[in-house]
């Protein structure tokens, strides 16, 4: 028992009982999470991922305010259940540019992953309004509230920026017009040239229905609608994204 | 005079707190520093009428420091009530949707208050609070630093007013446990670095040459949650007067960081920290020595080595890459052992004194809460197989899973602690009354076999139904047939939680009316001696 006996040393030392517990406790982590960053098939090569526009990421932001994510997951597992049930398994490579991640741990609701293209905007609103006059078994909060609610939009272009700083390919053009993009996207009305020809694939709707001001609900509809519709999966091939 | 630097200081705070919210930059970050100025603007009017002139009276500074342990037992109490209650709040909206308040008290922002202020009000009042009992006692020396143990306990109270009374506000991080926003993060890596201070201080004058081992496990939890705290939290502020702020990390590496940290909140802060209660309140209540010394050497290294790596196990089948997923399924299977280990030892330190089981309702509490720590350090390692996790992933298993490792392991532990601490804090001879612990015991063991038992159901149910396929190969069910199934365990469950709830309640009046000096007039426990025993006067 030699080594246990030299173990009085660390006994009788708070600050090597300190160093050491450091240490040890470092070593997990580093061995994971570190490779993560530098393996370059942590992230599968896809087709058709870009930043989340600015009305988009607005309402991205509301879905974490209003915590979504402790029912709702965004991460499909390969299963054949749930390919059935909620699409095509989630890539890592269609999180990258979330800051933070919303794979979520529990499903109260179901998996959003996916939901873009699925409902009409009409739906979203009456679901959000009276989640029971849609799907009566539902136990969602009704979320009335954010049809009221004026977007607020005196950060929009900080918050681009504040993405660029971690990492998301936002350009200086991007930061610059936010706002315009964001009120292009909430109303058919206006020129939205030069949103489409900053961001692909943008559906330009009056989300909530309600033509007079630019609301939370417009936001937040505008982000579910975009929900795992970006990477173009005619050109992906799993077998080269083996990891 | 006297008072005077604290009362300045928490004014000045109140001072900052009015700028900031007259400054802010959102709505919510003005609501919430306008919360905050409340708060402290209040405790500033509370200390100014604190404030005594004339000579200070000769305070005896060669004994322990117990005034913040005090403090801290009645906050751990307190807040062990409110996060209770808040659980059946949120149980009861999932049975009841119609219980959801939109915009304040809807589930998405009422949840992370349940978790918060169980985990960190309760949980994290209640390690602080017992780490200062036991470093004392077991250094036989008392807290270093002055006023820097008032400034950890109240700092500490300050963290969780801003995280609780901003998640109703809608401000997080959207990271399980480490919600709270940037700034508020700031302000906990400030009070924990002062923590450290103080408990390492404390061990560095100590007149034992040996460090206790209760101490060890404290000493890892601090540290360790210092590390996961500050890594798990880089984030980029939208501005520096707001309340937004976006993830350093991105997807993948995101979610792996966010569930170390989630991981080893519970590994570190509900287990280690616990491990700590348990190795001092427990021989102390039996009054035995802990079983075996090497057991307890070989368990903490492996335990804080091992708990680390199991993160990945919150990722199973998800886009994390498989090698990672393998990594933390391995180490999560092999971190059964010395789980096993702190039990094993908990439980043989009662050798020779299992007859307390029968005569004392406080070992009886710590006994159950060891036993859960072991059967909930079973289910986790099952939980960590992929093949399982494919099916318990997403459901309320897991949900079950936590609430026997919190409700069983660390609330009974604190239970215990706080039976065993207020009577010795206060100088009574003993608690108000023995037979309202044993009722605790026995709602509380009651809510939380009924609490467990059917998150087991419900979430196998879950988890089967997502999966049914008909003879032709279609799924069986809607998602929302499978949520309808759900609400009869939801009912259930609130029972479970209220039994859990009303334990607490008796447990607050039992060791108030201790406090104030009473002694309830009872048949005494056959066997019990601490009830036998007269009081001193």
């Amino acid at each position: 028992m030699g080594l246990l006996e030299k173990h009085g040393v660390i006994e009788r030392n708070a600050s090597f009982l300190l160093i050491g517990s450091l240490l040890v406790v470092s070593i997990g982590g580093i061995v994971e999470i570190a490779p993560l960053f530098y393996l370059e098939n942590t992230i599968e090569k896809v087709e058709g991922m870009r930043p989340y526009t600015p009305l988009e990421l607005a309402g991205r932001d509301i879905y974490i305010r209003e915590g979504c994510y402790t029912c709702h997951s965004q991460m499909i597992r390969p299963f054949r259940d749930e390919v059935e049930r909620f699409g095509q398994y989630s890539l890592a490579a269609e999180s990258m540019y979330d800051h933070p991640f919303q794979w979520g741990s529990k499903r109260t609701g179901p998996d959003l992953a996916r939901v873009g293209d699925r409902y009409s905007n009409a739906w979203h609103v009456q679901h959000l309004k009276d989640p029971r006059s849609v799907v009566p078994e539902s136990v969602m909060p009704s979320y009335g509230f954010l049809a009221e609610a004026t977007l607020e939009t005196d950060l929009t272009s900080n918050s681009l920026r504040a993405n660029a700083m971690v990492g998301v390919p936002y350009s200086e053009e991007m930061i610059d017009n936010a706002l315009a993009d964001l009120m292009a996207q909430a109303d058919p009305e206006l020129d939205s040239s030069g949103l489409l020809s900053r961001y692909d694939n943008v559906r330009i709707e009056d989300y909530d229905g309600n033509s007079r001001e630019l609301t939370e609900m417009d936001a937040l509809i505008a982000y579910l609608q975009m929900l795992g519709t970006l990477v173009d999966f005619s050109t992906y091939e799993p077998e080269a994204n083996y990891r | 005079m006297r008072n005077i630097g604290g009362t300045l200081v928490v004014g000045l705070g109140t001072f900052i707190a009015v700028l900031l919210a007259a400054f802010a930059q959102d709505n919510a970050f003005r609501l919430h520093m306008s919360v905050v100025a409340l708060v402290l603007g209040l405790a500033t009017i509370y200390m100014l009428r604190q404030i005594k002139f004339g000579p200070a009276p000769v305070e005896d500074k060669s004994g322990y420091m117990d005034g913040p342990i005090r403090v801290g037992s009645i906050l751990t109490m307190f807040w062990g009530i409110i996060g209770f209650t808040v659980g059946v709040l949120i149980a009861s909206q999932m049975a009841w949707p119609q219980l959801n308040l939109e915009p304040f008290l809807t589930f998405g922002r009422v949840r992370p208050l349940h978790t918060s202020a169980v985990v960190f009000a309760f949980g994290g009042t209640a390690l602080i609070t017992t780490s200062m009992y036991v470093v004392q006692r077991t250094s036989r020396a008392r807290l270093f630093g002055g006023n820097l143990a008032w400034f950890v306990m109240w700092g500490y109270q300050l963290f969780i007013v801003m995280a609780a009374t901003g998640y109703l506000l809608g401000i997080t991080q959207s990271r399980e446990y480490a919600e709270p926003e940037w700034y508020v993060d700031i302000w906990l890596t400030i009070v924990w670095v002062a923590y450290l201070v103080l408990f390492m201080g404390t061990l560095m004058k100590r007149k034992e040459p040996h460090i206790y081992v209760a101490n060890w496990f404290y000493l890892a939890f601090i540290v360790t949650i210092a590390m996961l705290h500050i890594v798990n939290n880089l984030a980029m502020p939208v501005s520096f007067l707001g309340s937004k702020s976006y993830s350093l990390f991105a997807g993948v590496q995101d979610a792996l960081t966010q569930w170390w940290y989630g991981h080893n909140a519970v590994g570190f802060f509900l287990t280690a920290g616990f491990l700590g209660m348990m190795y001092y309140f427990l021989p102390k209540q039996a009054e035995r020595p802990v079983y075996s010394y090497r057991l307890s050497i070989i368990h903490f290294w492996a335990l804080i080595f091992l708990y680390i790596w199991a993160g990945p196990h919150h990722l199973l089948y998800t886009a994390l890459p498989d090698w990672a997923q393998t990594l933390g399924m391995v180490f999560s299977i092999m971190l059964w052992m010395p789980s096993w280990g702190g039990m094993i030892n908990g439980l043989m330190t009662l050798s020779g004194a299992w007859d307390k089981m029968r005569s004392d309702p406080i070992i009886r509490m710590m006994v159950i809460s060891v036993a859960f720590y072991g059967m909930s350090t079973f289910e986790g390692p099952v939980m960590a197989i992929k093949a399982v996790n494919g099916l318990s992933h997403y459901t309320d298993w897991t949900i079950g899973h936590v609430h026997s490792g919190a409700l069983g392991w660390v609330g009974m532990i604190s239970f215990g602690a706080l039976y065993f601490m207020v009577p010795r804090l206060w100088n009574r001879s003993g608690l108000y009354s023995q037979r309202m612990v044993n009722w605790h015991f026995w709602l509380a063991t009651l809510g939380i076999v009924i609490y467990a038992s059917v998150m087991w159901v419900s979430g196998i149910t879950q988890g089967l139904m997502w999966r049914e396929y008909d003879a032709q190969g279609f799924l069986v069910y809607s998602f929302a047939e499978t949520v309808a199934a759900m609400k009869p365990y939801y009912i259930i469950r609130v029972l479970g939680g209220s039994l859990y709830l009303i334990g607490g309640l008796i447990m607050a009046y039992n060791l108030t009316m201790t406090i104030l000096g009473h002694r309830r007039d009872e048949r005494p426990i056959p066997g019990n001696v601490a009830a036998n025993v007269q009081p001193a006067e």
